[in-house]
């Protein structure tokens, strides 16, 4: 284990110091930094007041809102993005280039927030609650196509999982009237397509992207038949109990953060829990150094004693209950009903937040926040009555997403032996 | 398919190479034919496509409250009752699909026109509904051709009906003979752009196909839905919905309405038959599949990989856009937002099931272009969702994708001969 993420990590660090990707970096950072006053700052009034709310109205202590000059505010975050492309370009960061690009992003992200909150007010509050809702579906997707590709199957099904996991927690939880049944069976649901993803991958060898898309035009067909036949018909076979919000003791009640984190329903805090259970279990235990020994070199594993086939099926099935479970979210934890084709391609991003996470768990969930927060912001630009159209800003986490592919962040380590069917000799 | 027979024309650098390749190409020997080697490519997709008939009947049967019922009474009432479901379906599907055979011999002793047009027009609709699948099943199988999964036809598709639509109702003054054909190659060419991107990056920079054409296909949505909101918006239209089509941009219709049967049909069987030239008797087909078999021999022999990957995703863009444009064009008349449905992924189905042979994807399109059509009237008649079509679909697809179900199901002998598999793998590669 110890020698895998040496390895790894000697690996990152030797591309991190690139000295192209070094000045790319520095231009980038440049570059933003002038954007935010080509773009923001020039637009904006000088006498302009950002204001953001820090507290919704069912918050126990009412926080007053975050005022900042605008223009002051735009011209010290493009200063601050300067100086950091110019040392950047001048010695560069390092090992801690990426962590300096995520600030600058994050810094340029502010800014655009700023420049569109001028004159007016946001509540961020509400914003950042939104965006880690909105992260659940993606972020456990990621989990889901962590769990698979991990140990070397390429799982393309988990939209089709999901879709299907939302569609029996639906109908289960109207029949029987329990949510929590309706949630079991979502995940035995998502367990059940996973399993059969298995057989095709494992067992014959199918191509396993081919093997997804049966699985995914099969979901969809399924639950549209099914809710067409059956849940459109007698609408109390669609009537599900949800989870409602939980807010937890104490922790609720701490200003800003406890609305954030500790004022939400079941499907958050599970997320949360299963991104530190995979974190752990995939980096710190044998469990997971075997997973990824299989998804990096079956042959090396099953030499060393490791049955390749059971924990592929085994990471295979864990991923489809994970997908069966983000399935439930749509229902349970937030329509309270379902409609055909729900999931709207959330388990596709899931697979992009997999990979723009470099199939690590915490970093699929933070690209599961970049996904929501495009998502969450989008909905309100109209509010703020910003003139971008919010498709574009709703393309940018795709684009982002075909970037990091790309490359030009850093390549990401691709498990070896993801998509190879292993032939035992 | 393995047929091909035919050498390379141009001797080149690499005899030896193409040689130990050709080898892979080779038609099968006498005595493999008997053990099923080309028979079965025939064989295994029609066993694939009855078996997936017999399921969606269990499937029919296992979700009629009638059947419960009966069988509540009595088996053999059951036994009936769910006869009856499945034959009420099928039977609802044929004459969806292909018109009654009552009804048309009744129109066509009574020689009144418009009765005959409308006895034969379920057969003529199911071609209308089979075209677009033609051309983005012919779009895949290209793909596949060439190792690169093109997953973003449904992208492709927007993008092409986006840029036809555009140019057919912004272009005025042009007769129909030049503006239908600009039409379709503005369709044309905004998929073969929107397929060009991904095969860039896949030759560039090794990023995944597979994922940067679903990247692609949201990115294509969302411009859409821009675009229809905004620029592209009928004026005075509270829907997301673009200004009408000029009819000189109309593909031409053979009958007067309500038969919607158009030239697009006919364009789509050229361009098969063109696909098929290309990849069969021209040596940049044979780079091409030379390329997508072992990109490594293609190589040494010379052969330019990178140019070969674009080519093929900006091709299959290209065909992808043209089923768009075909929709658009010929049906539609104008673009709605959503106006594809599922092709992207349907056309994969197809393009497996007809082995990424032109022909066989022409054949493929057919049979679901007809059980797509014939669907929405047995929706109708016999109160089965059409979604049961996604399910035989995706039945059979698992049949042709794992054949070794199929034999053993069948108890088919496997055959000697390599099977034309897909040469895709995943991320890493």
């Amino acid at each position: 284990m110890a020698t895998t993420t040496n390895s790894q990590m000697f690996h990152k660090t030797f591309v991190r110091e690139s000295p192209v990707r070094q000045r790319v970096m520095g231009v980038f950072f440049l570059v933003l930094a002038l954007s935010i006053w080509f773009f923001f700052a020039r637009s904006v009034d000088g006498s302009a007041i950002a204001s953001f709310g820090l507290s919704t109205f069912q918050a126990k202590t009412q926080l007053d809102p975050w005022n900042l000059p605008a223009l002051n505010t735009l011209y010290v975050l493009a200063v601050v993005c300067a100086i950091l492309g110019g040392i950047q370009l001048s010695r560069g960061f390092k090992k801690y280039t990426n962590a300096v690009l995520a600030v600058v992003v994050g810094i340029f992200v502010f800014g655009f927030l700023v420049w569109a909150t001028a004159g007016k007010s946001l509540n961020l509050v509400g914003l950042f609650n939104t965006t880690l809702s909105k992260a659940v579906p993606i972020t456990l997707g990621a989990l889901s196509g962590i769990l698979c590709e991990r140990s070397g199957v390429v799982n393309i099904a988990i939209e089709g999982m999901m879709l299907s996991g939302a569609m029996v927690s639906a109908l289960v939880g109207s029949i029987t009237q329990n949510a929590w049944l309706g949630l079991f069976c979502a995940v035995l649901t998502g367990a059940v397509l996973a399993y059969v993803h298995g057989i095709f991958s494992i067992k014959y060898k199918t191509n396993q992207i081919i093997s997804g898309t049966v699985i995914n035009i099969f979901a969809t067909g399924l639950t549209s038949y099914i809710s067409a036949k059956f849940m459109q018909v007698y609408p109390a076979l669609n009537n599900p109990p949800t989870f409602g919000a939980i807010a937890i003791p104490l922790l609720a009640d701490i200003p800003v953060i406890g609305e954030i984190f500790f004022v939400n329903n079941l499907f958050v805090f599970a997320m949360f829990i299963f991104i530190v259970i995979l974190q752990i279990g995939l980096f710190q235990t044998r469990w997971g150094l075997r997973v990824r020994a299989v998804g990096e070199h079956p042959k090396a594993a099953d030499t060393l004693g490791i049955d390749v086939f059971k924990t592929r099926y085994t990471s295979v099935i864990l991923g489809g209950m994970m997908a069966g479970f983000a399935g439930a979210y749509f229902t349970l934890g937030s329509a309270g009903r379902f409609d055909e084709v729900m999931t709207a391609g959330r388990g596709f991003i899931g697979l992009a937040a997999m990979i723009f996470g470099n199939w690590i768990p915490t970093g699929g969930f933070a690209a599961g926040l970049l996904f929501g927060f495009a998502d969450s912001l989008a909905s309100r630009m109209a509010i703020l009555g910003i003139a971008i159209p919010s498709q574009f800003l709703l393309m940018l986490p795709y684009i982002a997403t075909m970037i990091v592919l790309a490359g030009v962040i850093g390549k990401g380590h691709v498990p070896a032996a993801d998509g190879i069917p292993y032939e035992k000799e | 398919m393995t047929s091909n027979s035919e050498e390379p024309k141009k001797p080149g650098v690499g005899q030896i190479f193409l040689e130990e390749l050709n080898n892979q190409f080779k038609p099968p020997k006498k005595d493999d034919k008997k053990r099923g080697g080309i028979s079965q490519t025939i064989l295994i997709p029609l066993l694939a496509v009855i078996t997936g008939l017999i399921i969606g009947g269990i499937f029919i049967i296992l979700t009629t409250e009638q059947v419960y019922a009966a069988f509540g009474q009595s088996f053999g009432a059951g036994l009936a009752a769910a006869w009856d479901a499945v034959s009420k379906a099928y039977s609802g599907l044929f004459t969806g699909a292909f018109g009654d055979p009552a009804r048309m011999i009744a129109a066509l002793q009574s020689g009144d026109e418009l009765q005959i047009r409308r006895a034969f027009n379920p057969f003529l609709e199911s071609l209308v509904t089979s075209t677009p699948y033609i051309f983005a099943g012919l779009a895949v199988a290209l793909g596949f051709r060439a190792g690169v999964f093109n997953i973003g036809a449904e992208g492709q598709i927007f993008i092409g009906a986006i840029t036809a639509t555009f140019v057919g109702y912004s272009v005025t003054g042009l007769p129909a003979i030049i503006h239908v054909p600009l039409a379709l190659l503005a369709g044309a060419a905004g998929g073969a752009f929107w397929g060009f991107i991904p095969g860039w990056l896949k030759a560039k920079t090794g990023g995944h196909e597979v994922i940067n054409t679903i990247m692609m296909n949201y990115i294509a949505f969302r411009l859409s839905d821009f675009l229809l909101t905004g620029p592209m918006k009928r004026p005075g239209s509270f829907n997301p919905v673009s200004p009408e089509i000029l009819p000189s941009a109309w593909l031409p219709r053979f009958f007067p309405d309500p038969i919607r049967f158009h030239l697009g049909f006919f364009i789509a069987l050229g361009i098969a038959y063109l696909v098929y030239w290309y990849l069969f008797k021209t040596t940049w087909g044979f780079e091409l599949r030379t390329v997508g078999t072992n990109p490594n021999a293609a190589k040494y022999a010379g052969m330019n990989v990178t140019k070969n990957i674009v080519l093929a995703m900006s091709l299959s863009g290209a065909l992808a856009g043209l089923a768009g444009a075909n929709e658009v064009l010929g049906v539609n008349r104008n673009l709605a937002m959503a106006f594809s449905s599922g092709y992207g992924f349907d056309s994969i189905a197809l393009a497996l099931l007809g082995n990424n042979h032109p022909l066989g994807v022409v054949l493929a399109s057919l049979l679901f272009g007809t059980l797509r059509s014939g669907a929405t009237r047995m929706q109708l008649t016999a109160g089965i969702p059409n979604d049961i079509i996604s399910i035989l679909q995706a039945v059979i697809l698992a049949f042709i994708a794992a054949p070794a179900i199929i034999r053993t199901i069948y108890r088919l002998r496997k055959p000697t001969v390599e099977e034309a598999g897909v040469t895709i793998r995943g991320w890493g590669g």
